[in-house]
């Protein structure tokens, strides 16, 4: 209470605090510890394991760093094999490069259907748009495994796609759909999954959008294709970063999707570090994938973060 | 560009591609045949199946619980931080906490699983219910800190100054103002948090140990073998459950946002007429 009443004159000083110092602390310590601990402190671990030695024990390493004392020594110990290792089998290198081609593509892919689809809500009359944007949600809120797993069902050579051919009549009776298990496999599961998260922040852009500007170039007779490019593209800006980030930097780790629909020759960096995890139990070996990976989606990871700010 | 034929015709293929699958895997639970092309007739045999399956009747069970606990404590912990992110704009650390909000949203599983698990090996934790839990309430915490976090950024500031200046206390003033009007987003945020920690797979699968085997890891271990109908009648019921839970959560959401709207009409129009 006292405290209450000694910050009130300056009442704007009180409401920014929040109140006394301790709940104040509190509010922003309790998260803030949590994160440093599930969330950082993994990261520096992640980071030591990966110049360890593979041992045969739990855990499966030997570790390079006791103790944080001895900085001097870390340095002088610190072990690049796994790293060297990396570069020397091209398996990894295609892994990492691949993975980074299919979360291209299918980022282009998603924006190619996503785009129309938002731009239609966006368009939609205003008492339909809940209700659309809804829609969009729903899916989302349905398990990942689920919905990639729908596919299999479809896309098998003796699934439902065949079966549809077949009665169609586009197929003869011995004729199969080749695509399970291959990378188009993989594509149609990537676009459908992540759909939503492409579609919302591109509808949230078009949505906030003033419609007197594409009134203006079309009494001005600015034909409708050029005023699309002229003024509703270059302000969609926003949420086409922000989609294509949400979208591309998780797609470049997934291992779900290339492991459930892709074939033998899918290669993907999340897929190489689950069978390196959970196969060869090579724990370093993964970590060293993991850091690698990471490091390769810090420039993603920035801009995302710069456009969730401006938002914010 | 601006027909609405094209854009009605973009819509019905988009929501097509988005639901035709979910509802054929649907159908085919109900399916008499053990095949997927072949429909043998309606059939409820493979709900019973699963009801008998003991196994999953655990699973079930360990990822309710697990989900029920990460996703109260995620929405604690991201309440406080969404607060932490909108009332104090100087601390010190605030860049590198607001990066470590939006960071778990895109970081790759793979990743966020493994080292976590290294976290928990390292500090000697045994692996099972509590390392899953403690893994899904970090990454659930981030979603939830972003949906109410963007419910205080249009927040009427107007009515806790009014109680502050009354002389409430900030604590109480937050029970009894704050946490009220920003509820909706807080439940919104907790459903948000239980069906992620209820999908996840990869996170789990790093972070689990003997007898906390989620769904999610179960029925991928089934998928893995084949499709079968069990799995679809599984997927069926949680798709089925979700679906009633956002359609309660958003019909909920719609009715305290306009008893909200109206209440704060009322309380600004007694502070004027006061």
């Amino acid at each position: 209470m006292t405290n209450v009443a000694e910050t009130n004159p300056a009442t704007n000083a009180a409401i920014n605090a929040g109140g006394p110092s301790w709940t104040r602390w509190l509010v922003v310590a309790v998260p803030y510890v949590w994160l440093l601990l599930f969330f950082v402190a993994p990261f520096l671990i992640i980071l030591k394991i990966s110049f360890s030695d593979t041992a045969i024990s739990i855990p499966p390493y030997t570790p390079t760093f006791k103790g944080f004392g001895a900085l001097g020594d870390f340095f002088s110990q610190l072990d690049f094999e796994n790293y060297i290792f990396l570069t020397e089998d091209p398996l990894y290198i295609w892994s990492y490069l691949s993975s980074l081609r299919i979360a291209a593509i299918s980022t282009l892919l998603l924006l190619l259907i996503g785009y129309p689809m938002a731009l239609a809500m966006a368009r939609a009359p205003t008492s339909i748009r809940p209700t659309l944007v809804m829609l969009v949600i729903l899916p989302f809120w349905t398990s990942f495994l689920i919905r990639v797993y729908a596919w299999i069902g479809i896309l098998k050579p003796d699934g439902l796609l065949t079966l549809l051919l077949q009665t169609v009549g586009l197929m003869g009776p011995d004729q199969q759909v080749q695509i399970f298990r291959t990378d188009y496999a993989v594509f149609i599961g990537i676009v459908y999954s992540y759909l939503p998260f492409m579609v919302l922040p591109l509808y949230s852009a078009l949505e906030k959008m003033d419609n007197s500007l594409l009134e203006a170039a079309s009494d001005l007779g600015c034909p409708p294709w050029k005023a699309f490019w002229k003024i509703t593209f270059p302000l969609s800006l926003p949420g086409v970063i922000a989609g294509s980030m949400i979208c591309f930097i998780p797609i470049t780790g997934e291992f779900v999707i290339p492991d459930l629909l892709g074939g033998a020759d899918t290669l993907m960096i999340g897929k190489t570090l689950w069978t390196e995890f959970f196969g060869n139990r090579d724990w370093p070996l993964a970590s060293a994938v993991a850091v690698i990976l990471l490091i390769m989606l810090v420039v993603p990871i920035m801009i995302f973060q710069n456009q969730q700010k401006k938002v914010a | 560009m601006r027909s609405p034929r094209f854009d009605a015709t973009v819509l019905t293929l988009g929501f097509a591609f988005l639901y035709i699958p979910i509802i054929i895997l649907i159908v085919y639970s109900f399916n008499a045949s053990r095949l997927v092309t072949v429909w043998g007739g309606f059939s409820l045999n493979w709900y019973s199946t699963m009801w008998s399956n003991q196994g999953l009747m655990d699973a079930a069970w360990v990822t309710a619980r697990v989900g029920l606990l990460s996703a109260t404590l995620g929405t604690i912990l991201g309440t406080l931080a969404a607060l932490a992110l909108t009332r104090y704009s100087r601390f010190p650390g605030r860049m590198a906490f607001s990066g470590m909000i939006y960071a778990p949203l895109v970081m790759p599983e793979v990743i966020t699983g493994l080292s976590l698990l290294l976290l928990f090996v390292a500090i000697g934790i045994d692996r099972g219910f509590w390392t899953v839990t403690i893994a899904h309430t970090t990454f659930t915490m981030c979603y939830v800190a972003i949906v109410v976090q963007s419910r205080l950024l249009t927040f009427d500031r107007s009515l806790e100054e009014a109680a502050l200046d009354l002389g409430c206390p900030p604590v109480k003033t937050f029970f009894k103002i704050t946490l009220p009007l920003i509820f909706p987003a807080v439940i919104a945020g907790w459903m948000l948090a239980f069906t992620l920690s209820l999908d996840d797979l990869v996170i789990a699968s790093f972070n689990t140990g003997p007898g906390a085997t989620t769904l999610p890891i179960k029925i991928y271990s089934q998928v893995r073998l084949g499709v079968t109908p069990e799995i679809n009648a599984i997927c069926t019921i949680l798709i089925g459950l979700v679906t009633l839970g956002v359609i309660a959560a958003s019909l909920t959401t719609k009715r305290t946002e306009i008893k909200r709207i109206r209440d704060e009409h009322l309380a600004v129009r007694g502070a004027a007429a006061s």
